[in-house]
């Protein structure tokens, strides 16, 4: 952390540069009437050791990964975070979440920036990616603009299987330039594909489909594909990439668009932020991406350099008429994810995957054995499910918070029909122990 | 002293037009492209696109710049040069013959009469500077 120190000595040699004999000249002008006369309602300074002591007392109030056993999921996974990552980003050259003003003097900041769209381009499967936007709900809301925008027309159709508060955030976005929401309803888990062959019409842009979906499971995105294609619309899938080590590339799959939430990749929880949003595109569509794209180059003496390219689309060139409002990079995150995957590597990620869908599916089959608790859907899953419960979700979890459980996301707040369910995530860093703690705890609880 | 042919006509904008019947035939003149320098890509409308005379139809962006181009009449496109996108380098290289853009069936004759004669526009870009 920067310190500008503010000494009395450097207070008068700046007020005696200017000409000014005190502070209090400087604030005559303002009335005395808007001026307060009483010292700010706020407590005394303290002293770092005691400020340190109050300020743990207060975040143990909260609960947190490290005590608990987390298998909260809906968008947020608790992901083994390595060390690595941390240490580097911490590094005073990397250690701004922004974009760069004076791009190609930050030749560092291009290259993990370059590096990032490459990785991100090969797990979705897509040709190119950026690094511009905050989370999955943002990147979904830019790829039904973006869609609306390269077919030139005016209706989306979201499956019900993305995330309630992605496809909110998609409505607000699309509210200003008048592009007509349908939706397309799920099934026995997953998309129902003949009311979503019903939903695509010849005023279709995109269909929207997330991959596993909201309630953990998977999507048939090759027949949403043929769906989404066959009236001329693009295919938007919602992924997470951290799933994509071992779930085939939405791009080979017949994407158009893949975005979503990349928080998997090695950036903390956080308590739900700050986020990363993924969004890679095939490369016809790459001059109507929303955001910022680091190219590789040469200069003038042949050497290998990095500069920010296709600008004419962005803002400041192209002002109203960019193709989006997106200036930005979510540079921070993003090197957390670099580091992540070159951490883990290509067997790494996949091992990521193997294993927090093998220790789902032992947690499902251990919850289900309970009386009463069973799954609510019969569509294959990944790594999280819906249980349903013979008593409120939100009680059970309530009670597993006391066996220091985080037990998963009760579905009531999204959809009223889901009242009796939780939505249940296992990551790969739930133990056998965890998950047997969880199975006892959850049978006393619905008893 | 640029090329300026004299049996076409032309936009402020620096886009020139030849009349093909109640069809209008589009696209930059040289001095245009010689002041954009190396177009790297084109967008041009679909055809069948309404575009109204002097409003933008479509984007043309080089290595310096990127600009509008502007329709000199009103109608419909009822062509478009598809090889454009492909190989934007020919408007560099042949702006008024392989290096057309769009094709207008004219929605308005009497628009045409408003436009600039090859006089008009090489006095404008000789007053351009050049």
């Amino acid at each position: 952390m920067r310190y500008i120190s503010n000494t009395p000595a450097q207070q008068r040699e700046m007020l005696a540069r200017i000409g000014v004999g005190s502070i209090e000249d400087l604030l005559a002008r303002i009335p005395a009437k808007a001026r307060l006369s009483r010292p700010l309602n706020v407590p005394a300074a303290m002293a770092e050791s005691d400020l340190v002591r109050h300020l743990r007392a207060l975040s143990a109030l909260n609960a947190n990964v490290d005590d608990y056993a987390c298998f909260l999921g809906a968008g947020s996974y608790d992901h083994s975070v390595p060390s690595p990552i941390n240490h580097l980003i911490s590094r005073g050259e990397f250690f701004t979440a922004y974009t760069p003003y004076q791009p190609e003097a930050s030749q560092g900041t291009l290259r993990s920036i370059f590096e990032y769209q490459s990785m991100m381009a090969e797990l979705t499967g897509m040709d190119v990616a950026n690094a511009s936007l905050y989370d999955g709900a943002s990147s979904v809301a830019e790829a039904a603009l973006m869609a609306h925008a390269v077919t030139e027309r005016n209706a989306i159709v979201l499956s019900k299987g993305v995330n309630p508060l992605y496809r909110q955030v998609v409505e607000t976005y699309c509210e200003g330039p008048g592009i007509r929401l349908k939706s397309a309803p799920i099934g026995d888990g997953a998309t129902d594909l003949d009311a979503l062959r019903k939903a695509v019409g010849s005023q279709t842009a995109a269909v929207v489909i997330q991959h596993p979906n909201f309630f953990g499971c998977l999507e048939d995105v090759k027949a949403a594909a043929e769906i989404a294609h066959a009236q001329g619309a693009l295919l938007v899938v919602v992924a997470d990439p951290v799933n994509l080590g071992l779930l085939t590339p939405p791009g080979a799959l017949g994407a158009d668009l893949v975005v979503g939430e990349g928080q998997g990749l090695g950036v903390p929880m956080s308590f739900g932020g700050p986020n990363l949003g993924v969004f890679a595109a095939k490369q016809e569509l790459v001059r109507r991406m929303p955001g910022r794209l680091v190219g590789a180059t040469v200069d003038l003496d042949g050497q290998r350099g990095f500069v920010l390219t296709l600008q004419t689309r962005e803002q400041h060139i192209r002002r109203e008429k960019a193709t989006s409002n997106i200036c930005t990079n979510v540079a921070l995150c993003a090197l957390m994810a670099t580091i992540y995957v070159s951490i883990m590597g290509k067997v790494g990620i996949r091992k990521v995957g193997e294993l927090s869908t093998a220790k789902a599916h032992y947690a499902a089959e251990a919850f289900t054995k309970i009386p009463g608790v069973r799954l609510r859907f019969t569509a294959p899953f990944f790594k999280e499910f819906t249980l349903e419960l013979p008593k409120s979700p939100e009680r059970v979890a309530k009670r597993l918070m006391k066996e220091k459980i985080l037990a998963g996301v009760p579905l009531k707040a999204f959809d009223r029909a889901q009242k009796d369910c939780l939505l249940v995530a296992v990551t790969e860093k739930r133990t056998r122990s965890d998950i047997d703690a969880y199975a006892a705890a959850l049978t006393a609880a619905v008893a | 002293m640029a090329n300026v042919p004299a049996d076409l006509r032309y936009t402020k904008e620096h886009e020139w037009t030849k009349l093909e019947g109640d069809k209008a035939r589009v696209g930059i003149t040289a001095f245009a492209q010689e002041q954009l320098g190396d177009v790297v890509f084109v967008e041009l409308p679909k055809v069948g696109a309404k575009i109204t005379a002097m409003k933008a139809f479509g984007v043309i962006e080089s290595v310096k710049a990127v600009s509008d181009l502007f329709a000199p009449v009103s109608g419909e496109v009822v062509e478009i040069n598809a090889e454009l996108p492909k190989k934007p380098e020919v408007v560099n290289a042949d702006p008024y013959g392989n290096g057309w853009m769009i094709v207008i069936k004219l929605g308005n004759a009497k628009e045409w009469e408003g436009l600039m004669t090859a006089g008009d526009y090489e006095k404008l870009i000789a007053d351009a500077g050049h």
